[in-house]
Order: C-alpha cells, then structure tokens, then sequence
C-alpha cells in the first residue's frame, strides 16, 4: 500500500523508526504589540488602535483598494449604498453588516444558506458585501473565515467585494492572527487572507486587474 | 554536454527579444524583492530566512512524524490523504475518483508539482477535460509549452504570442491589448468554474497540526478552483510540509516577497477538510494527495537533503545570471533555474544531463536570495564531484582526468611548475601586451579555442611574478 | 618593528598578471608590513574542485597547507582562492585525517586575508595615499561579495585614492560570467554575461574598471578588447599602489 510503502522510505531514508518521537520544533516568535494590561491608561490603548486603523486604510489605497473609515454604521451604510449605486449586490449574513443597516439597501440580497441558491447570485451580482473577522493593518489584509455567517463565493465572485468591519477586529498583522487564533483549522475549513483586488501580469508582466476574483475592492473600518 | 541543451541555450542566446524579455521581467523582480526584503520594509529578514532553514530542517529531519500528524488531523476534519509513490498513482487515483463520480471537468490551479508528473497529459483522452486556471498555465495549456519560470509561466510570450493564440485555439477576433486578452481568459474560464465537478490545486505548504493545506496566489483562480466544485484535490510533494499553523507567520512573510515583492499575495488560502456543519459553501470532499515520486532519494542524502527546503519562491531564477541568459526551456525538466539545477540530477539520476551541474559559475546569487537558505553553489559542487566520481568509474573523459592529473601533480613540484609555466609563456605570444585575438596553432587546444570564441587572451607576460620578485 | 606578511599571488596574478603581486606587495610595505613570499607556492586547488576533481584539490592543498604553515597572515589578491582556502579546504579533509590536515586547514582558514580586507580590517587604514587621475567603477567579485561580504570595503578605499572618480554602474554585483572552467565549458553563456557586464561598464562613461579578483578582470578585459571598447581594467592593488 502506497501509504506504507511511502512512509517506510521516508523512514529508511532518515534512519527513523515508526512511532519514534521527535525534538520539539524551533520555537516561532510570534511579536505582538505589547497587549496593554487593563490597568493600563485607556487613552494608549486608543492610540494604538488609531494607529492600527490608519495603517489599514493606507495600505489598502496602497494596493489600490478603496478604503474608508465609518464613524457608525449608519456611515458604513451610506458608503456602502453610494458604492452600490443601484448595482445588485449579494450580502453575507454576518450580523455586522445587518447592524449596520447594510443588508437594508435597495438591491442587495442576503440571508442564503442554500449553496446552489447562493452561487446562482453570486454568478451574477454586481457587488459582493461582506464583514469579515480581523483585519490585518501593516499589509492592509481582510481575513475571512468560511461560517454560516461568512460563505466563500461572496468574495470571489462578484467583481466588486465591499468589506465592512468593526475597528476592534483590526489586528497588527500576522503575527497577533496566529497569537489570537494558532488554530484556525479548529474552527473553519477555510480562512482566506485577502490583500488587495485580484490581479495577474502573466502577461508580459502587465497588470490586470479582476482577474479571476474581484477587480474593486472596499473595506470600511467602523467605530 | 548533450547536444540538446547546447541547441536550447544556443537558440535561446540567439533571440535577442527574449533576451530582452527575460532579463526585463527578472529585472522587476529582482527590484521588487529588493524594495520588500529592505532593512526598512523587513528589519528582520535575515533572522526569518534562519528560522525558515530551522523550520524546514526540523521538518524534513522529522517528515514521517509530519506526514502522519498531518494526516491524522487532515481526516479529524473530514479529508483524505492519499498517498502516492509516482506519477501513474496519481493520476490513477484522479482518474478513478472521477470515474466513480461521473465528473467530466476539472479545473486546475497553477501547480509545478502537477507539471512535474504531467497530470493533464495523463488525464486526456478519458473523456475528462482538464482546464488550467491561472492565466499564464491557461495560455501555455493552450500553447502545449511547458512553464518558462517557477511563477512567472508564460514570461516567453508577448501580447501578439497571446493573441495569436487565441483567435487561433478560441475562435476569437485576434486581440493584442492585454486587458482584454485577460477579459478573453475571464469569460472562458468563468464557465468552467462553475461548471467543473472537480477542482485541482497545489499546496504550497502542508501544514502538519491543521492537516491544512496553504495556497497562495494573486488571481483568484485557486480560491475558485478549490471553493466552487463539489471536490476538492491537492497535489503536494511530501517535502511541503511544516509542522504548524503559526510556523506561517514566517514563511508567509518570506514567501510572497521573494517571490514577486508583496509582502503578501492578494489571496491566501488555509483550507483544512470538505465544508463544515454549518457552513453555506465550499467542496464536499476534500483529498491531499501526498506524492514521493523521488523525494524519499533526495531524503536519504544528508549531504544534499535541503533541496527539498524549497518553498518554490523563483528568487533563484530571478537572480541567476545564467537563468536570465538560457530561460526556463534550456533545463531539462520542468524545475529551471538554480533549484532546478540541483533537484533535476538528484531526481532523474546525474546522467539524465551530467553538465547541469556544471552550468553555473557558483556566483552564489541564489544562495544570498534564497528564503530558507539552501547552500546552492555546495549542492552544485557534490554534484560536480558525483558527476567526476562517476566518469571516473565508467572510465569516460580520460583525457580531462588525465589533465587534472597531471596539472595537480605539476602544482604539488614548485620547481616543475616554474618551468611548466615559463615553457607555456614561451610559445604564448607577448605582442606588445595586446590582447590576442587568436592563439597560434600550438596553444590551439580546445579549452584555449572555447575561450577565444567569446573573447580576447591575455598576453604572456615577459616575466612571472617570481621572477620579477627575485629582482627586487 | 615591522609586521610579517605572506602574499599568495595566486597563480594566475603570477603567471598571467604580475603588476598585480607587485602593487600588493608595494602597498603592504606601504603600511609597515614586511612581505614574505614563500617560492614554494603555486595555487589554492580551485580549478580542479569547481571542476569535481576533489582529489587532485586535495592534493594541491596539501601542498598548499605545507607552505603556508607558519604564515601569521596569508594575504590574496582574490576573494575566489580566499574561499577556497578559507571556506573550502575544510570540505576537501576527511574529519579523521591522520595527517591533520583537517585541522591545518581549519587553523590556517582565520589567518587567510583578501587584500581588501586586511587593509581595512588588520592594518586599519582606508587610504593608503594613493593617487590616480580617472574615472573608475567598480565591479563587485561574487566570492569576494558574498562569502566575505566585502562591497563597501574596496569602495572606501576608492573614495580615498585623490582624483579618482567612482561612478557605480547598474550590474554591479552581477557575475562576470567567468567561473572558472565554466568560461569554457559554457562559453556562449559565459561571453553572453561577459556581454551584460561590459554594456553596464560602458553606460557608466567609466575608462577603467576596477575588482579585486584577477580571474573576473581577465574575463572582462577579454570581452572589452574582443569589443574593441577602449576601456582598461586594474585590480584594486594596482589602483592602490598609484602615486
């Protein structure tokens, strides 16, 4: 069985026995903003998630997303409607965008727990509207986990992909995801980074923009 | 030296718009990384190139325990590893599972590993059709051309390639503005997404504690490829493993600057196991094929075994200078550039292209560029000395031994090689200190007639620098 | 009481390039050093290990080992045979040598110096009272450049040599293509590098071209005459040893 037969030439190959254990892997410093204590001025801690969230913004106009920063939902949902402007839109169920009042525009779609169903609108939606659950601020990075409130294709399909999230799931960057979340396989069968509009210049090194996934990408930061 | 890469590099240094298109398209990714990797973008990129190398020496000292770790929380979470010892295992495994299922379109993700054991080849003709995703592998899936460059595929052609192409294999109006032609691409394969029963990707890595498999990618065709099909197949080398999911917060940070000089691609991809409860989309089944195909030989050489720490970057392409003269098409296989360099002798046999190794003059830029620190130029130099040791065994290329014979004895006697030299600078002519143009008849041996063929000899000069000591 | 230096020419600087010895020698006598130079000396093996002939290298640093035993510092006029030496001799002894060559090499390997770097590093100067009147740049050696990081080194000393000009060209620290047997075993790929090297040389404006290994001088001085382009080349000891 190729299964044996692969594992026993890997183990021939380093002089290792089955079932032998192993060193303990090199550690991984992982280095977080230093997490303040709660007895810690209040007005630090505001400060560095100011910072985070202007960090967000920049790089998301970096990678030429548009970026905007909500001060309310009400807000997010201005945005989002002069973004739609009329366009069909299919919306997540994620209890952020109803909050905000976003799933309440005219043309957009939500609440979809049939696959087919979902996929059939997200095929022909103008917009895609999404939350998503953290931020990623020095590269400008959603991070979408697939949930009953999240589905994958929202993202992708549609050419345009609205993400609307709240500034407390603004993270520094990677290193504080894997801090926060060191098993993400525990919880979905998908978490997707997402870094700006779907790009190629596999042609004569060209940039393209939007394709395969969405070519216009908005993220609004609330609170 | 085979007579087939001698033709490939030949034809390759002859064409001046490729050259000009290789060295132009390395030349931006070599500025990219250089900006992303800088002391102010990345302070501490060279202590995560060590933890890298530490990372994936840990890994493959330990592969069997990884596999199996892997695989235990791969099924945790409803997938399937399958594990395959060649090419034929996997596409037997494709074929049957498709078969069994009724599945006539596959769409498949940008993946070398599946170049490697040629997977499309071994799909057609089974009334399966197989569709490349990623634009550039769609572009040479059409051309019938193998990939130019580890991440860059289609870096050969030019718009006017493309739209030749297309107006001749999709029936379209013969297009040459870039936009549109990747609009052409958009549309066709769009169709295929959402019609394909199964979706094919890579991994670029395997992450062992998740039973997780990373993708990364700038498109979207490998989100689409593994999230709209009802079945889901990873190819991965068993190589791409490490051992857990935050061991990502340092080869993510490496991989995608190396690459392209992102500091992360637009999508990227930690997919473990077929939908959950719950969730609305994504595939039904979920399978990681765990392939060998020659890995557990590169496994049993200590000496050479951080060939496989190779997270498929192409910084050693981008940065190689002879890459950027011969292209991707002079290898031998479908791995080029400096990792191709030493992986293709050491999976196919040093006699599948015994001069590989030596097609290289260890400038060490690949080394310097490499995330994980692989020692290039070392493996290239064992290369070289198995290459020797094995003529010398078969009792080929007597005269270059004797050579080297003769030349190290006559280094070993100071008085023989002083009279050695002044007899070779006798019959060298001096003209005035020019550089000659063309030796007389002689010096003309081959190794002299090789040199003069690109460039001028220096003159001999009236005295060595011994002599010219001893007068001082 | 001056200090003691072995020079390892290397034996295409002995045989092929000359001036290069003597300017090195005149520049370390400059600095106070008293120059020894061991007759029994022919190369540092790299030819025949770069080529795969890892026995007739062992051979010749042997040879190598025995004449430079009792050398305090070995200074080269090349960061190639440098490595060879101090990075590659340790490759070419079993570990459990006999004849402790393995620790021979090991011992030697510290006290082996490209030029370059004992200037700056042992003698501690970065201007040797030099002058030349022209308009250089400078060619970074790959061994020299990254087994011995030393890129801003030979830059200094230019910076210090009056009425040099130094204008750095794009392709500086791409390899010349020579490589040793390289340049003949793949001389079409070889002379297509030599070709990218001497395209960036001539944008720069630059007469002379200036590194610290004769083998990379030799390859680009043969494709600037093969090119008919005016342009000379000297290796850094010759530039530092000017008045």
């Amino acid at each position: 069985m190729s299964r044996e037969a692969t594992l026993n030439k890997v183990r021939t190959a380093l002089g290792r026995s089955a079932g032998q254990g192993i060193a303990a892997p090199p550690p991984v410093r992982l280095r977080v903003e230093a997490h303040l204590e709660a007895h810690l001025e209040a007005h630090l801690e505001a400060i560095g998630m100011e910072a985070r969230i202007a960090s967000m913004l920049r790089a998301v106009e970096a990678l030429a997303g548009k970026s905007r920063r909500a001060a309310t939902g009400e807000d997010a949902r201005s945005y989002v409607g002069a973004v739609l402007d009329g366009r069909s839109a299919v919306a997540s169920n994620a209890p952020f965008l109803r909050e905000c009042g976003v799933v309440d525009l005219a043309g957009v779609q939500s609440g979809f727990t049939d696959a087919a169903a979902l996929r059939a609108l997200c095929a022909t939606a103008e917009v895609g509207i999404t939350s998503a659950d953290y931020a990623l601020a020095d590269t400008g990075t959603l991070v979408m986990l697939a949930s009953p409130a999240e589905a994958r294709l929202i993202s992708l399909l549609p050419p345009v992909h609205i993400a609307v999230v709240p500034k407390e799931r603004v993270l520094s960057g990677l290193d504080e995801l894997f801090t926060i979340l060191p098993h993400p396989a525990a919880q979905t069968s998908s978490m997707v980074l997402i870094t700006g509009p779907s790009r190629t210049a596999d042609i004569e090194q060209i940039l393209v923009r939007g394709v395969h996934g969405p070519g216009e990408i908005h993220v609004v930061v609330v609170g | 030296m085979s007579v087939a890469f001698d033709e490939k590099v030949h034809k390759t240094l002859a064409d001046a718009n490729l050259q000009l298109a290789i060295y132009r398209a390395t030349g931006r990714l070599i500025d990219h990384r250089k900006h992303a990797v800088a002391a102010t973008a990345l302070p501490d990129y060279q202590e995560l190139r060590t933890q890298a190398n530490a990372l994936k020496r840990h890994t493959i000292e330990h592969l069997d325990h990884y596999l199996e770790q892997f695989e235990a929380n791969l099924t945790a979470h409803g997938g399937k590893a399958i594990y395959c010892q060649d090419a034929t295992e996997v596409a037997d495994f494709v074929l049957g599972l498709a078969k069994e299922r009724g599945a006539h379109l596959i769409v498949k993700s940008k993946s070398m590993t599946t170049e490697e054991i040629d997977l499309n080849e071994r799909l057609e003709h089974h009334n399966l059709e197989s569709v490349e995703t990623d634009l550039g592998e769609y572009i040479l899936q059409l051309a019938h051309q193998r990939p130019y460059h580890i991440v860059a595929p289609a870096l050969h052609l030019t718009r006017y390639d493309v739209g030749d192409l297309f107006a001749r294999t999709l029936g379209v109006a013969n297009e040459t503005v870039v936009e549109r032609q990747a609009l052409i691409a958009r549309a066709v394969l769009r169709q295929k997404f959402l019609a394909a029963d199964i979706g094919i990707s890579g991994a670029n890595f395997l992450v062992a504690d998740s039973g997780a498999v990373l993708l990364v990618e700038n498109e979207g065709n490998a989100r689409l490829t593994t999230s709209a099909p009802k079945i889901h197949i990873a190819v991965a080398g068993i190589e791409k493993l490490i051992p857990r999911a935050q061991d990502l917060a340092v080869f993510l940070k490496l991989l995608g600057r190396s690459a392209t000089g992102q500091a992360l691609t637009v999508y990227t991809s930690f997919l473990s196991g077929p939908r959950r409860a719950g969730e609305i989309d994504g595939p039904e089944e979920f399978y990681v094929v765990l392939l060998d195909n020659g890995r557990t030989k590169l496994l049993a050489d200590p000496g050479k075994r951080e060939s496989l720490y190779c997270i498929r970057c192409g910084a050693c392409l981008n940065h190689c200078p002879v890459y950027r003269k011969i292209g991707g098409h002079s290898f031998p296989w479908v791995y080029s550039g400096p990792i191709g360099a030493i992986i293709t002798p050491q999976f196919m046999g040093i006699e599948h292209e015994p001069s590989l190794p030596f097609a290289s003059s260890l400038c060490g830029a690949c080394a310097e560029v490499c995330p994980v620190k692989i020692d290039i130029p070392k493996v290239l130099l064992e290369l070289r000395a198995e290459v020797k040791q094995a003529e010398e065994r078969k009792g080929a290329n007597r005269l270059e031994r004797l050579a080297f014979k003769i030349w190290a004895w006559v280094m070993c006697h100071p008085r023989i090689y002083e009279m050695a030299a002044m007899a070779a600078a006798s019959v060298a002519p001096a003209e005035n200190g020019k550089w000659l143009r063309s030796a007389p008849a002689v010096m003309n041996l081959p190794p002299v007639r090789a040199w003069l063929s690109q460039r001028d000899l220096p003159p001999a000069p009236a005295k060595s620098f011994r002599e010219l000591w001893r007068k001082r | 009481m001056a200090k003691r230096v072995s020079i390892f020419v290397t034996c295409i600087v002995d045989q092929l390039f000359p001036k290069v010895g003597l300017a090195m020698a005149d520049v370390l006598e400059r600095l106070g050093y008293e120059v020894d130079f061991p007759e029994d000396q022919t190369c540092c093996g790299q030819p025949a290990f770069n080529t795969g002939y890892r026995q007739e290298a062992c051979q010749v640093a042997r040879h190598f080992l025995k004449v430079f035993r009792d050398s305090e510092y070995v200074v080269v006029p090349s960061g190639s045979c440098t490595s060879m030496i101090a990075h590659h001799f340790h490759d070419l002894f079993p570990a459990d040598e006999a004849a402790g060559d393995l620790r021979a090499a090991d011992a030697l390997a510290p006290r082996v110096w490209e030029f370059s770097k004992f200037v700056l590093e042992v003698a501690g100067v970065d201007d040797v009272g030099a002058r030349l009147q022209d308009v250089v740049t400078y060619h970074d050696s790959c061994h020299a450049l990254r087994e011995f990081g030393i890129r801003d080194g030979p830059r200094r000393l230019l910076a210090n040599v009056r009425g040099l000009e130094l204008r750095e060209m794009d392709a500086a620290e791409e390899c010349c293509g020579f490589g040793g047997t390289f340049s003949i075993k793949f001389p079409e790929i070889s002379g297509g590098m030599a070709g990218t090297k001497i395209d960036s040389i001539v944008r720069t404006g630059a007469q002379t071209v200036v590194s610290v290994d004769s083998s990379c001088l030799m390859q680009i001085q043969g494709a600037l005459s093969r090119a008919a382009l005016p342009v000379r080349t000297m290796h850094l000891a010759e530039v530092l040893a000017s008045r």
